[in-house]
C-alpha cells in the first residue's frame, strides 16, 4: 500500500509538472474559454466554430505580423470556479496575448476580473449585460448591451404597423428568474416600452428548466395582452411557445424575444411560427461579407451559422485587425489597439468601441418561419 | 486509537498534546500561502483543492460518520458565501465607506468575522432544517435536504439587485442584506481570500473532524451509523446527535462557501447557479470515493478529483466522460471507496514491525 501511495504521488507530481511552459516567440497565442459542455454548450460550440474559422483564415492568408496564430480553448462547463481555473491557466501557463471571453455575462465578469488583474486584454463576443465591461479597462465587448436590445424590441413593438413595427401597446412579460440575462433584459425592455408609450399588462416569472408553465400563462391570458415578451433561452422558449398556444392564446398574439432565442426555430415547431426576436446578425443579410461568411461556414461545418458563430468570427477578426495595428505584441499595446477600434466592418455590422469599451452597432429583428425552420430578416434598428 | 492506560498526565503534556497539532497545522497552512506565488495557476488549483477538502470532510461528518444521506451541502455553502459577503460588502461599506478590499488589520478582522458569520448562519440553517428532517431516514432525508438546497438557490435568485456604493444612502442598512444581486450575485466584493486563509481553515476542519471522531460525541455518531436501534437502546439520543452532526457539517460548509465567495478574481463566484445540486453531488462523490467515514480518504478524494478534472483538461470534450468512467471503475473495483472506514496512517503503520 505504501508503494501504491508513492506511485500515486509520483504520478500526480509528474502529470502536473508536465505542463509546457515554453513561450514560443514565433506565434501569437489567443486564448478562449467557453461552455463546450453543460446547459449552454450550443452557444459555446458555435462561438468556438466561428472563432476557429477566423483564425484558420488568418493563418491561411499568411498569419499576422509574420507569425501564425494559435488558438488555445478550454471548457468551463458554465461554472464560475472552472472559469477561474481556465483563465488563470491561459494567462500564466499558456502565456496568451489576448483572450476571447464567454457568452454568459456572469462568466465573462468572472473571467474579466482575472484578465484585468493580470493585464491581459479580453474581448467577449456576446455577453450583453452592462456590468461586464465595468470590470475594468482590459475588458471589451463587440456586441450591443441589453438596454439597447430592450430598446430595439420596444421600438419594434410600438412602431406603426409595417415591416419595421407591429403597432402594439399592451405587452405581457415572462422572465426567467434563473438567468441574470433574462432579469436584466426584461427590466430594460420594460423601461423602453413605457417610454415608447406602451404598457406592461402583466409580469410573470419561471425558472429556467421548468416544464409546466400553465400557471403563469393562465395569468397572462387573463390580462389579455397584444404580445408576450419572453427574454429567455431558446430551450425554455420552445416549451413555453407550445403551451402558449395550448392554453388558448390566439396565434395572432405574437411572442417576442431577445438574442437568447437563437436557434429556437429548430426545436419550436409550429407554435413558434410568427414570433419575433432581436438578434446580432441575419444569415439572409445581402451584404457581400455576410454572404461570403455564410457560404464559408456552411462549407466547413455543414450548417447555417447562428449569431454566436458570427460574433465569434468577428471577435477573431477584430483581434487580428487590432493586433495588426498595435505597435508591439505587448499586452498593453494590444489593449490600446483594441480600444481604438473604429468602424470595424464585421459580419455582424459596423462596430465601433466607445469609451466604456462597449460596441455601438445596429441590431436586427427577425421573424420566425416555423415550416421552413428559418428566421426571416425584418428590419435593422440603429442605436 | 485506544489509550494504553488511563494514567494521569501532566498539564504541560496535555496542553502540548492538544495544542501542538493545531500550531503545527496552522503554521503549515499559513506557510503554504507564503510559498506559492499569487495569481498563478498552481495557486488557483490549490484554492479549489482546499475548498473541496473542507466540503468533503464536513459532509463526511453527516454522510460518513453518522450514516445519514444529506444532499443539500451546496445550500449551506451558498448561505455561508452570501452571509459572509453581506458582512464584507455592506459591513465593509459601513466601516470604510467603500466596498473595496482593505488588506490591513481592520480588513482582515472584518474578513475573519465574515467567515465566522458565514459558518454560523449556515449552522443555524442546519439546525432549523435538521431538527424536523433528521427524524426521517434514508431516501426521505436525502429528498428533504436536496429540496432545501434548491430552495436556498431559488430564494437567492429572487432577492433584490446589489446596492452599489453610490446608492447606499437610498437603502436603509437593515434592508441591505436583502439585496443579494438576484441571479447575477455579487460582482465586486473584496477579494480577501488567500491560500493562507484557505489552508488555515482546512487544517482546523481536519483537526476538528479527527478530534471529534475520537471523542464521546464522535463515538455516538458512529454508533448511530452502525445501528440506530442499538444506539438508542444504550441511551443515545439519536436525533440529537444527528442534528449535532448536521449543524457542525453545515458550519464548515458555510466557512467553505465564505472562502469561495471571496476568492481572488472570481467576483461572480457568489451567484445562486454556482450552488445548484450538482455542487452537492460533487461533495457526495468525494465522500463516497474516499470512503464513507474516512477523514483522510475524503480529503485525498477531494485532492484527486480536483486534480483529475484539471489533468483531463487536455482531452477537452471527453473530459467529463473520462471522469465519469474513472468513477465507475473505482466503484466497481473498490465499492467501499478508496479507504473504506480506515485512515491513511492505518495503511502506513501496517508495514512497520
Amino acid at each position: 500500500m505504501v508503494r501504491t501511495l508513492w506511485i500515486y504521488l509520483g504520478a500526480m507530481t509528474f502529470a502536473l509538472g508536465c505542463k509546457s511552459n515554453s513561450t514560443a516567440t514565433d506565434e501569437i497565442i489567443i486564448g478562449e474559454y467557453g461552455s463546450m459542455t453543460g446547459s449552454e454548450a450550443v452557444f459555446g460550440q458555435s462561438t468556438h466554430n466561428g472563432l476557429s474559422m477566423a483564425i484558420d483564415e488568418v493563418n491561411a492568408a499568411g498569419g499576422l505580423k509574420g507569425k501564425k496564430i494559435r488558438l488555445v480553448s478550454y471548457d468551463d462547463q458554465g461554472k464560475t470556479s472552472e472559469v477561474g481555473t481556465a483563465v488563470t491557466r491561459l494567462i500564466t501557463s499558456d502565456h496568451v496575448h489576448a483572450i476571447v471571453g464567454e457568452v454568459s455575462s456572469s462568466l465573462s465578469i468572472a473571467g474579466g476580473q482575472i484578465c484585468q488583474r493580470h493585464g491581459v486584454p479580453m474581448v467577449t463576443p456576446s455577453s450583453t449585460n452592462p456590468k461586464v465591461t465595468e470590470v475594468g479597462d482590459y475588458v471589451f465587448r463587440i456586441c450591443y448591451i441589453d438596454p439597447f436590445q430592450g430598446y430595439v424590441m420596444a421600438k419594434f413593438v410600438t412602431d406603426p404597423q409595417g415591416p419595421s413595427g407591429l403597432g402594439l401597446k399592451r405587452v405581457a412579460i415572462l422572465v426567467d428568474q434563473r438567468q441574470a440575462y433574462s432579469q436584466g433584459l426584461s427590466r430594460d425592455f420594460e423601461t423602453a416600452l413605457i417610454k415608447a408609450g406602451g404598457n406592461v399588462v402583466v409580469k410573470s416569472s419561471y425558472q429556467g428548466g421548468d416544464q409546466d408553465f400553465s400557471a403563469q400563462l393562465t395569468q397572462i391570458k387573463g390580462a389579455n395582452p397584444e404580445a408576450i415578451y419572453i427574454p429567455g433561452y431558446y430551450t425554455d422558449v420552445a416549451n413555453i411557445a407550445k403551451q402558449v398556444r395550448g392554453i388558448g392564446i390566439a396565434q395572432s398574439v405574437p411572442l417576442l424575444g431577445g438574442d437568447g432565442w437563437e436557434s429556437v426555430q429548430e426545436i419550436g415547431g409550429p407554435a413558434i411560427d410568427g414570433a419575433y426576436y432581436s438578434n446580432h446578425f441575419a444569415p439572409e443579410d445581402t451584404h457581400a461579407e455576410v454572404q461570403s461568411f455564410v457560404t464559408k461556414y456552411k462549407a466547413k461545418y455543414g450548417k447555417t451559422p447562428d449569431s454566436l458563430a458570427a460574433l465569434g468570427y468577428d471577435a477573431g477578426m477584430l483581434l487580428r485587425e487590432a493586433i495588426q495595428r498595435a505597435p508591439s505584441l505587448d499586452r498593453a499595446a494590444i489593449r490600446d489597439a483594441i480600444a481604438a477600434t473604429r468602424d470595424f466592418q464585421g459580419v455582424t455590422g459596423k462596430t465601433s468601441l466607445d469609451e466604456h469599451r462597449n460596441a455601438r452597432k445596429p441590431a436586427v429583428v427577425l421573424r420566425i418561419n416555423a415550416a421552413a425552420k428559418t428566421a426571416t430578416y425584418m428590419t435593422t434598428i440603429a442605436p | 486509537m485506544i489509550p494504553a492506560a488511563a494514567q494521569p498526565i501532566s498539564v504541560t503534556r496535555a496542553l502540548t498534546r492538544s495544542l501542538l497539532p493545531v500550531a503545527v497545522g496552522l503554521g503549515l497552512g499559513l506557510g503554504l500561502g507564503q510559498v506559492v506565488p499569487t495569481g498563478t495557476y498552481a495557486e488557483k488549483i490549490l484554492f479549489d483543492i482546499g475548498i473541496n477538502i473542507i466540503l468533503a470532510v464536513s459532509l463526511n461528518l453527516v454522510n460518513g460518520f453518522t450514516g445519514q444521506f444529506s444532499m443539500g451541502h451546496a445550500g449551506f455553502m451558498a448561505l455561508g458565501a452570501y452571509a459572509s459577503i453581506v458582512v464584507t460588502y455592506y459591513g465593509g461599506f459601513a466601516l470604510f465607506g467603500d466596498v473595496g478590499c482593505h488588506l490591513n488589520a481592520q480588513g482582515y478582522g472584518l474578513y475573519f468575522t465574515s467567515l465566522v458569520v458565514g459558518g454560523l448562519v449556515a449552522a443555524a440553517a442546519g439546525y432549523l432544517v435538521g431538527l424536523p428532517s433528521l427524524r426521517l431516514r434514508g431516501d426521505y432525508l436525502a429528498i428533504v435536504t436536496l429540496g432545501f438546497g434548491e430552495i436556498i438557490r431559488v430564494v437567492l435568485q429572487v432577492s433584490y439587485a446589489v446596492v452599489e456604493p453610490e446608492e447606499m444612502a437610498t437603502v436603509d442598512w437593515w434592508e441591505r442584506p436583502l439585496h443579494l444581486g438576484k441571479s447575477l450575485g455579487f460582482v465586486h466584493q473584496g477579494a480577501y481570500n488567500s491560500l493562507s486563509w484557505t489552508y488555515a481553515a482546512v487544517v482546523l476542519t481536519l483537526l476538528c473532524a479527527y478530534r471529534l471522531r475520537e471523542s464521546t460525541h464522535g463515538r455516538a455518531f458512529l454508533s448511530v451509523r452502525e445501528n440506530e436501534i442499538a444506539a438508542e437502546a444504550v441511551g443515545i439520543d439519536t436525533t440529537r446527535y444527528k442534528v449535532n452532526a448536521f449543524v457542525l457539517a453545515a458550519f464548515f460548509a458555510g466557512v467553505a462557501g465564505a472562502l469561495f465567495g471571496h476568492q481572488l478574481g472570481t467576483g461572480t463566484a457568489a451567484r445562486p447557479e454556482e450552488f445548484n445540486f450538482m455542487k452537492s453531488f460533487e461533495a457526495i462523490i468525494m465522500v463516497v470515493l474516499g470512503g464513507m467515514g474516512s477523514i483522510s480518504g475524503a480529503a485525498l478524494a477531494a485532492v484527486t478529483l480536483t486534480l483529475l478534472t484539471e489533468l483531463l483538461r487536455s482531452v477537452q470534450d471527453y473530459r467529463m466522460v473520462s471522469y465519469a468512467l474513472l468513477l465507475i471503475l473505482v466503484m466497481i473495483l473498490r465499492p467501499e471507496g478508496l479507504f473504506g472506514t480506515r485512515e491513511l496512517w492505518h495503511f502506513l503503520r501496517r508495514r512497520r514491525p
